[in-house]
């Protein structure tokens, strides 16, 4: 799902390195509108030359968060820190900051051309340079055909990259982007978000990005923060996300899961956990980091890709008998909607190798599915 | 076929309701004063052709037409070569994008020198054109000439006033939380529930030397005698702009409201304050609104009667007025049917220029 970093010598990883000092921070920010708790208590740390995915529902307090940095909102507490500066009281204007707006807010009486020179007409660049900066931009997003129309003259896939070039063409040390491919048909978002990671990596800038889609998150960030009310549910790598979620919402959030509930039951040894999902069925084992106390109520979650299917019984760790309720299929996969229990519906997800007609489970099959136990997560929240 | 038809019948009924009355009044303006009834001769009675041959421009000669259509003539070729003619010389001459300094001075040049051509030209034009329009220019009354001259003046300036009082407006109304919008467009709609007379009679109430104004001001010792406003140039202009206001707010407001919030957002991201914000941005973008909102309250108040003859003096001299007395108390319909029809031609620029504007803005929300 994610393109690897292409950085073969090292890792991409200062959250890593104690040494590194962020370009963000997020220091115990609090804003509120009224009654209402946009963003609570938040403390966060955004590298510099990351691509930062805030990833939410709507109404979560990712676009607060972003216009904080942009300076359209102030915090009602807690204090922002640009390259160790508070800039609380800076105004938008005096911000090395840059947007790119979800409406792309292109101004409609003003050139492609005059578009992108607007904020380099603003600056002390001297006028001459500002032309080659303005060429720089146009051939970096492919536009140099189109500098003379008007916004309205060009289309929505172009309209995207005038405001990429806009907001990249003052060089900021920080770029937020806000939905930026939320307009676009899921073709050219997907063409558009691989060229957004290349921008990102030729200039070397900073790139925030809001998205409620988490496909995109995932494609391009370094590392995805998820958010929920107002806080922060997990900060971490796309990967980190999706195969170690912290918690069920986040588990739930991003892509598809299983999630069973059951107690821990008594006399497990290391990291091995056994889950007492049922009366009657045996008891799922897991492994576990930080094994929770005997007794606790946990989730298991397990993505169903990671759940084989099979109509013989296997020899695995966890089997489970049930029967095909539904079958979701998508050409390359099939999901399969499997009852294991009356009420608990398992599904497992199967890679569509041979052509359909050579495949034999169906509606109302009897089947078994299995995993190792490394496959699945034991979240306590 | 059975479309056209349709359509072709309102229409029709619209230009036989212009082109009669029209008609009428231009063959009274070309007939001569006399005491009988009606006020004029020759009429139908005397048969058609005997009409036709009585008929001569002399009232139109009387009143300065001439120099009317001069000016008049004037003013449009000036539009014309600058409106047209200079920017299509300009863009044929000048290359779009400027690269470096000496295209930039290169181009300056160019289009200074297509402007002083411009200039030349009209200068030229007319130079030529007066001396033989001489006869044509004299005036034997200037009253008439001059009250053209003051309804242009009073016109402009009031439109001027709308303008500086009714932008505000439109941009509070267009800032204002989504919720209150309806209530301040309400609010701006609400003069018009009672009648244009009675709020015009209502400002001799205000403004007379006995009025609530010089009361107030009385009241607080601001002035230590009742100031004359009413019966002045002054009390005209705070009529004009206080009927016209709402046809100045409107178009401006439904520019500004059709405005994307983001694009000051934008801006201001971009390096600019609030101030250069407004001028690079929402003063372009509301310019449609502005160009709209200036030709409705300027084409009515150049012909405007009431608002003068009520709280205007006897120097304040509209031609909406010097109709109104040629008609009645002079009783010479053919002078006034002349100074009407004068009148209508001079109409008919601005109403050309805004409906261009209107079709500009158009094409452009396509």
């Amino acid at each position: 799902m994610r393109m690897a970093q292409p950085r073969p010598d090292a890792v991409f990883a200062p959250w890593d390195d104690p040494s590194e000092t962020p370009l963000i921070q997020f220091k115990n920010v609090t804003k509120r509108f009224g009654d209402f708790t946009a963003i609570d208590d938040l403390t966060l740390d955004i590298y510099a030359r990351e691509f930062f995915a805030l990833l939410g529902p709507s109404g979560c307090g990712k676009t607060t968060l972003m216009r904080m940095l942009a300076g359209f909102e102030t915090p009602t507490e807690g204090t922002i820190l640009l390259d160790g500066v508070d800039i609380g009281p800076v105004p938008p204007n005096e911000r090395p900051v840059n947007m790119m707006f979800q409406s792309y807010a292109l101004f409609p009486h003003l050139t492609v051309w005059e578009n992108i020179a607007f904020g380099l007409k603003r600056s002390d660049m001297p006028k001459d340079q500002i032309g080659d900066r303005v060429e720089r931009m146009l051939k970096l997003t492919q536009l140099g055909k189109f500098a003379k129309r008007k916004p309205h003259q060009i289309s929505g896939g172009q309209r995207q990259r005038v405001a990429l070039a806009r907001s990249l063409a003052k060089a900021p040390k920080l770029l937020l982007l806000d939905e930026p491919l939320g307009a676009l048909d899921k073709k050219l978002r997907h063409e558009t978000q691989f060229e957004l990671m290349d921008i990102q990596e030729s200039t070397g800038t900073t790139f925030v990005i809001v998205t409620h889609d988490q496909e995109e998150a995932m494609t391009v960030a370094s590392r995805v923060a998820v958010m929920v009310d107002g806080n922060l549910a997990q900060v971490a790598t796309p990967d980190q996300i999706y195969e170690a979620p912290t918690s069920a919402y986040v588990a739930d959030f991003i892509g598809d899961v299983n999630l069973i509930e059951g107690a821990v039951e008594a006399g497990s040894t290391g990291t091995d956990v056994a889950i007492k999902w049922s009366a009657t069925e045996e008891p799922i084992k897991a492994t576990s980091d930080t094994p929770p106390p005997a007794a606790s109520t946990v989730q298991f979650a397990i993505r169903p890709e990671k759940v084989a299917i099979s109509s013989e019984k296997p020899d695995a760790a966890n089997v489970m008998e049930g029967k095909i309720l539904d079958i979701a299929y998508l050409g390359n996969i099939s999901t399969y909607h499997v009852e294991v229990a009356p009420g608990l519906i398992v599904k497992a997800q199967a890679t569509n190798t041979r052509r359909i007609s050579r495949r034999n489970l169906t509606w109302e099959d009897h089947v078994y599915l299995s995993w190792t136990d490394t496959a699945g997560v034991v979240l306590t929240e | 076929m059975k479309r056209r038809l349709l359509i072709a019948l309102p229409y029709a009924w619209l230009l036989i309701f212009f082109l009669v009355p029209f008609g009428i009044v231009l063959k009274i303006s070309l007939s001569d004063i006399a005491l009988a009834i009606p006020p004029y001769v020759p009429t139908m009675k005397d048969g058609f052709w005997t009409m036709l041959s009585g008929l001569d421009l002399e009232n139109y000669a009387f009143i300065g037409a001439g120099a009317v259509v001069a000016a008049f003539a004037a003013v449009a070729l000036c539009v014309v070569m600058f409106n047209i003619v200079y920017p299509r010389v300009r863009r044929a001459l000048v290359p779009d994008t400027p690269n470096g300094f000496f295209d930039t001075a290169a181009a300056a040049l160019t289009a200074l020198a297509v402007a002083l051509v411009n200039v030349a030209v009209i200068v030229g034009v007319l130079a030529l054109l007066l001396p033989q329009l001489r006869a044509f220019v004299d005036i034997p009354d200037f009253l008439y000439f001059a009250a053209y001259l003051s309804s242009l003046k009073i016109a402009i300036i009031s439109t001027f006033f709308t303008l500086l009082i009714g932008y505000p407006i439109a941009y509070g109304m267009a800032r204002a939380p989504e919720h209150w919008r309806p209530t301040l467009l309400m609010l701006v709609i609400l003069p018009f529930w009672t009648s244009f007379l009675i709020r015009v009679y209502a400002w001799i109430g205000i403004l007379s030397t006995e009025g609530y104004l010089n009361q107030f001001l009385l009241g607080l010792g601001v002035i230590s005698e009742p100031l004359t406003i009413l019966n002045t140039n002054a009390a005209v202009y705070v009529g004009i702009v206080y009927t016209y206001l709402p046809f100045m707010v409107l178009p401006i407001y439904a520019a500004l409201e059709k405005m994307d919030d983001s694009l000051v957002e934008a801006a201001e991201d971009l390096g600019c304050t609030a101030l250069s914000a407004f001028w690079l941005i929402t003063a372009p973008l509301s310019k449609p609104g502005v160009i709209a909102g200036c030709f409705l309250v300027f084409i009515p108040t150049l012909g405007e009667f009431v608002i003068p003859s009520l709280l205007g003096g006897s120097d304040t001299v509209m031609i909406g007025k010097v109709l109104w007395e040629e008609f009645f108390n002079n009783r010479d319909w053919p002078v006034a049917s002349a100074v009407a029809v004068m009148l209508l031609l001079i109409l008919i620029v601005p109403i050309v220029l805004f409906q261009r504007n209107q079709q500009i803005e158009r094409e452009a929300d396509r």
